[in-house]
């Protein structure tokens, strides 16, 4: 290299290189015009993602191989008793189904569809603690889309905030930029369950100091905000505070989903057009089939 | 000096893979504010050691794939890597007659050089700061600096890069 360069070279490099950046992250933050970009070099970038997970499925590989013969007969067991548990829910659902649309028949209410589901694994967490988000391995190769709903056995998860083709990037309903309307199981009343960034804790915001809201209520997704089907399960208020110097209660709900340690989570489709024929048989699982 | 092995390449792209997988890992809450900035440690120490083949430019193209890995916004950790790039092509000479312990003040101030930025930028994009904990992993890398360098020099050595 000539000791020429040494001087102006970096510099005049180093102030385009900062231009460029910057020229990124305005129209990043402004728009959606550099997704195609991103979504490209995470499609190079996956495989760092699947060598993150390796010690993870390694250990849980392990730990299967480790567990006894007893332990195994045991969870068998259990879960043969609570299929036949959750078996006979369904029957008493497929009776109270059909009643239900006879009776929207009647009133001329739109039918509820069932969602389709795709089973997905987690293959990682987004390491900023300031962002609560997790990777998974379906992307828009398996009709994965923007605004796509999670869930796990407990509850409502977040949603689908960047998908490349064979991953998508899904925010937790904790992250401090996530809201979701929801309403209260027993009387239907409306709030919004905002994320504050602390792992397992929602605010629900602006409840008026006289609403009736109690510990111990369940908040289900509400489908107001056209993103989420209606009543899946979102979180149980843990604490309400009745403040008469502010005009609004102070009101915190614990997630139902385990948000940091389900491995196994479901996206559900709510966007038809884009799901149908994509779905190879073996992820999906149609919703309310009691098969093992 | 002249002539550069593309094998050298891929050896300093394998230790990037490395640290971004690092940076990726997951920690358990309690420690998550304890990670090590391996990426930027990583850009120090190839700057350091050999300025006439890695530069603010590589600096930039491995923060931008870290934006990606990251899901920060699109250009943060580029702008940040870059500017602490420059910094230590500015004083590499000076840093290379340093001992360790020196090393590792100075990698200490660049890594929150670099919190800084990413965290001003950060919060530009919406999320918010709490207090000074955003400078624990420049303590933590600075701690490690150490480390990083010596078992950096030894894969230099040992595959003859130059």
């Amino acid at each position: 290299m000539k000791p020429i360069f040494r001087g102006g070279l970096p510099r005049l490099s180093f102030f385009l290189l900062i231009i460029i950046a910057l020229g990124l992250l305005i129209s990043d933050y402004r728009g959606d015009s550099v997704r195609p970009v991103r979504s490209a070099l995470s499609v190079v970038l996956t495989p760092i993602q699947w060598l993150v997970d390796i010690p993870t499925s390694i250990a849980d590989d392990i730990s299967t191989v480790l567990l006894e013969r007893a332990v195994l007969i045991k969870d068998n067991n259990q879960l043969r008793s609570s299929s036949i548990v959750l078996e006979r829910k369904v029957q008493q659902m497929m009776v109270l189904r059909a009643e239900n649309i006879r009776l929207r028949e009647l009133l001329n209410a739109s039918a509820r569809v069932d969602d389709t589901v795709l089973l997905t694994e987690l293959i990682g967490v987004n390491p900023d603690p300031f962002q609560h988000q997790v990777i998974l391995n379906k992307g828009s190769e398996d009709g994965v889309f923007i605004g796509q709903p999670v869930l796990d056995a407990g509850g409502v998860m977040g949603q689908v905030v960047e998908v490349s083709l064979y991953t998508n990037r899904t925010m937790l309903v904790t992250d401090g930029r996530h809201a979701l309307p929801v309403e209260v199981v027993r009387n239907g009343m409306r709030a919004i369950a905002l994320g504050n960034g602390s792992h397992g804790e929602l605010d629900i915001t602006h409840i008026p100091d006289n609403a009736d809201i109690r510990k111990g209520d369940i908040l289900v997704t509400s489908a107001l905000g056209e993103r989420f089907p209606y009543g899946y399960p979102l979180a149980k208020v843990v604490s309400v505070l009745r403040d008469p110097s502010r005009k609004f209660m102070i009101v915190k709900a614990k997630p139902l989903a385990r948000l940091n340690n389900s491995r196994y989570v479901l996206m559900v489709g709510s966007k038809p057009p884009v799901l149908v024929g994509v779905q190879e048989p073996i992820n999906s699982v149609p919703e309310e089939e009691g098969q093992p | 000096m002249t002539q550069h092995s593309p094998g050298g390449l891929m050896i300093i792209l394998g230790t990037f893979i490395v640290a971004m997988v690092l940076s990726q890992i997951p920690l358990p809450v309690i420690l998550e504010w304890w990670r090590p900035e391996f990426v930027a440690l990583s850009v120090i120490y190839w700057i350091m050691a050999l300025p006439q083949r890695f530069g603010v430019g590589s600096a930039w193209l491995v923060g931008l794939m870290l934006d990606v890995l990251k899901g920060s916004v699109l250009g943060i950790n580029a702008i940040s890597l870059t500017i602490i790039a420059f910094l230590t092509l500015q004083m590499h000479k000076k840093m290379r007659m340093y001992p360790l312990w020196q090393q590792a003040i100075v990698v200490f101030l660049l890594v929150v050089v670099n919190q800084f930025i990413f965290y001003w930028f950060q919060a530009l994009a919406g999320t918010s700061a709490l207090g000074f904990t955003f400078l624990i992993p420049a303590v933590v890398s600075a701690v490690l600096w150490p480390w990083v360098f010596v078992m950096l020099r030894s894969i230099r050595r040992t595959f003859k890069i130059s």
